[in-house]
């Protein structure tokens, strides 16, 4: 069976559209959610202070600083919620943490 | 050639799990279920099956677990009786509303209080509308029977839903008679392999299982369920169609027994029904037009079917062995009347409780109902229903005659 | 098993973004660090015990696992696991399939400790190859701060409210590791998030790969039930671990091992003055109770030492 398409499945989907038992046949479907609007505060990543020590990347709940070829990239801001947790774990300031959006 | 034998109903449902060889059984033991998992264990233990049995703490961790052990992939069973059904209940909700094609053995047994050993329906009659298949047998031969189809129905495309088969607890469950077995290969034959297309363990697509859901997708989802059980109807009658080619032994939604000619019939579940079969021949032998109808599939509920098989009686006794607690009879009787209500409204029908905590059912008492039908509707004489069959004192009951209420039983004593 | 930090974090993510538990909670960056710990390659099945983790990760038809995942309901998710490892043998044992699975189930504390407990106590004795990982955060957060037997005693909580008449919860919080390391099952781990998460890492990879039952109980703050704020959580657990609140051990084949002992213990007070939830002990005239919570940390870190030095 192909793998389920949650794009066609919505709050308005008939209920012959909607998957048998409620099942969900993919992985990691909610990355098409976004909860980066939930944010009141938002971490800054300074890449020129960066260490690479990668601290920031376990303490994250919500998997939003990628790392490719071990560094860290810049923050996944659509699914960031802003909780400042990497910017308090930081040893080199390379991740300030500002008003809003 | 079938097998001719003698068992117990316990021992002909054990014999066809081994003959079907589901993947994985967990059960906890509770009278009158608690030789299923023994024989199954046994049959492991002796290298006849190679179903995995968990031997697990509790009736709400072996539904638990053949939950898990179904959305993994695994055909998957469990067995028990009337307090084990009610700690599961929970589950059985659970199992139903993730489409998962598991089977439940149930011995039925009175629920407590007072802790009583002996049958009646009020277990599977309080998870009559979890989503779960309920179909009942009379005897071991039918509840072997049932459960070589159960997975047939259970796993079709359009059903995937769970299966209750059900045997009165000690009356069936224990009391050894005359069986016919089939040959195991017909059996695996009838009923194949089992290759879900979603499993949590197939590698090349996870699956997610049991999220929550917001109002927007809760009745959609309730309406699939429904419509699964709709569908179970027609997918019941090919199996049993197919079953009886297999066997010579046809099933369908119920069985008439001398039903299409009768001015009165009983509807009626499980092994009583065989007791009024004799309360039928004695006195159509006196020349009463009596019948009855033994309801085998409970859900998906057969109203109109029913209703129809009954449409040309005069009178009908609905017997539940199950208290409602509504005061005007059980669960049985609701069903039938509303379907009779719907279908047949020309039809008298009376409600009566019979058999609760294994009281016994005798061919003279359901004699005397029909005889009372007979006399309700050519004396005019009152029908006392609500009652209970063979209690000792009077019972709560309202006295019903074709012109109406004569009579509150309640009111008189008050 | 040595830990490459680097290596780790370069893995593929197993917990999708996109799932809906608060901002700074302590659960699933739990879940991401245990879900890390799978070898690349090994496939898994994530089961799950009702509660925030469940309702917020797996809200149709979002789901935040790359691993298969089941939830079943909130007090069964041992027994539910026992089901599907189960049939992972059977099924593999018949040639229905080949890859390597791992089984890997989450609950919180009341679906651990509470509700749950008998579920898993079942599924552990039986010995079902698979980890439970008790995220424990101390109270039921998910239906709003009520107290839970993991709950601490004296704190604040929605059942167990501070007023003028009570000063929180009345009793002890429950030793679920010491009960299930009595099951004498393979592993047993406790651990918390700390620096580069080495020892909940290493305990939960000996916890995967050690055949058989295991379970790990790791201290998971919530910012909301706890009341701090979100950005303190890496402190309050170092603190939890250097009060010796929350010490670091683990039970290996029955053998007791302490896994960090403090230099210098720090006071009760360091852990318990950054939580709103503990707020009132501070208030004059209840020295009396943060010296019985002391001594309540000591009685039970001096019992681990002797369990350890036995050993």
């Amino acid at each position: 069976m192909a793998a389920t398409d949650i794009s066609k499945i919505t709050e308005k989907s008939n209920w012959q559209d909607l998957t048998v038992g409620n099942q969900i046949y993919a992985a990691g479907t909610s990355k098409a959610f976004n909860t980066g609007e939930w944010r009141t505060q938002t971490p800054v990543f300074h890449s020129e202070k960066c260490k690479q020590c990668l601290l920031c990347v376990p303490v994250c709940p919500d998997s939003s600083i990628p790392v490719k070829d071990c560094k860290r990239e810049d923050f996944d801001y659509d699914h960031c919620k802003g909780c400042g947790i990497c910017a308090k774990v930081c040893p080199f300031e390379a991740i300030s943490m500002k008003e809003g959006q | 050639m079938a097998i001719r034998e003698r068992l117990s109903g316990n021992e002909a449902i054990s014999y066809a799990i081994k003959q079907v060889n589901p993947d994985v059984m967990p059960a906890f033991p509770i009278t009158p279920s608690t030789e299923i998992p023994q024989y199954v264990a046994n049959y492991i233990a002796n290298g006849e099956m190679d179903t995995d049995f968990i031997p697990v703490e509790s009736e709400h961790s072996s539904m638990s677990a053949t939950v898990g052990a179904s959305a993994a992939g695994a055909r998957a069973l469990t067995a028990t009786s009337s307090c084990g059904l009610a700690l599961m209940w929970e589950e059985l909700y659970v199992a139903a509303s993730n489409r998962l094609p598991l089977a439940l053995c149930l011995v039925n047994r009175a629920l407590s209080g007072p802790i009583n050993i002996n049958c009646d329906h009020s277990d599977s009659m309080g998870a009559r509308d979890t989503g779960f298949i309920q179909i009942y047998a009379e005897n071991n031969q039918e509840a072997y029977d049932n459960f070589i189809q159960a997975y047939r129905i259970s796993e079709h495309k359009d059903v995937r839903l769970p299966i209750m088969i059900c045997q009165d607890g000690f009356i069936t469950s224990h009391a050894v008679e005359n069986i016919e077995l089939l040959e195991d290969d017909k059996v695996k034959n009838f009923v194949g392999e089992y290759n879900p297309e979603n499993y949590l363990l197939n590698a090349k697509q996870p699956m997610s299982v049991g999220p929550y859901a917001v109002s927007n997708y809760y009745m959609e989802t309730k309406m699939a369920q429904n419509t699964a059980m709709q569908n179970a109807k027609q997918v019941i009658l090919e199996v049993g169609k197919e079953f009886g080619e297999m066997s010579g032994r046809n099933y369908g939604f119920f069985e008439e027994y001398r039903l299409e000619d009768a001015d009165y019939a009983f509807v009626i579940i499980g092994s009583a029904a065989g007791t009024s079969k004799d309360a039928v021949d004695k006195l159509r032998e006196q020349g009463m037009k009596v019948g009855l109808l033994k309801l085998r599939v409970f859900r998906p509920f057969p109203d109109i079917e029913i209703a129809k098989a009954l449409s040309n009686c005069k009178a009908v006794a609905i017997m539940d062995r199950c208290e409602g607690f509504r005061s005007k009879g059980g669960p049985l009787g609701a069903e039938v009347k509303a379907a009779l209500y719907d279908y047949a409204k020309d039809v008298t029908a009376f409600n009566l409780i019979y058999g609760l905590g294994g009281r016994d059912f005798t061919v003279e008492s359901a004699e005397e109902i029909f005889k009372e039908l007979a006399a309700y509707v050519e004396e005019g004489k009152a029908f006392e229903e609500y009652r209970y069959v063979g209690l000792r004192g009077e019972s709560y009951s309202i006295a019903r005659t074709s012109k109406g209420v004569t009579s509150d039983v309640n009111a008189d004593r008050a | 098993m040595s830990y490459n930090f680097k290596q780790e974090m370069n893995k593929p993510e197993r917990l999708a973004p996109g799932h809906r538990m608060c901002a700074g909670c302590g659960g699933t960056i739990t879940v991401r660090a245990v879900l890390r710990a799978l070898h690349e390659g090994d496939k898994a099945v994530i089961g799950n015990a009702t509660g925030c983790l469940e309702v917020s990760t797996f809200m149709y038809p979002y789901t935040a696992y790359e691993d298969s995942y089941i939830h079943n309901a909130f007090e069964n998710a041992g027994a539910t696991m026992s089901g599907v490892e189960t049939a992972y043998n059977v099924l593999k044992r018949k040639g229905k399939i080949d890859d390597t699975y791992k089984f890997i189930t989450f609950g919180g504390d009341g679906g651990t400790y509470d509700i749950g407990l008998q579920s898993l106590s079942g599924a552990m004795e039986r010995n079902h190859d698979f980890v439970y990982v008790c995220y424990d955060n101390g109270a039921y957060m998910n239906t709003g701060i009520q107290r839970s037997s993991a709950t601490p005693m004296y704190a604040d909580t929605t059942t167990t409210p501070v007023g003028s008449q009570s000063n929180g919860k009345m009793q002890n919080r429950k030793d679920l590791a010491s009960i299930l390391a009595a099951h004498d099952i393979p592993y047993v781990g406790q651990s918390t998030l700390l620096g580069n998460f080495k020892d909940l890492h290493t305990k939960a990879e000996k916890a995967i790969y050690t055949e058989g039952a295991a379970f790990l109980n790791v201290m998971a703050p919530c910012p909301r039930g706890w009341r701090y704020p979100t950005e303190d959580i890496m402190e309050i657990c170092k603190l939890g671990v250097e009060t010796c609140y929350w010490p670091l051990f683990e039970v290996d084949h029955g053998k007791w091992i302490l896994n960090y002992e403090p230099k210098k213990k720090l006071p009760i007070e360091d852990f318990l003055r950054p939580q709103g939830r503990f707020k009132h002990l501070f208030k004059k005239g209840n020295e009396d109770l943060l010296v019985q919570f002391q001594e309540e940390v000591d009685r039970r870190w001096e019992d681990l030492l002797y369990r350890c030095a036995r050993d």
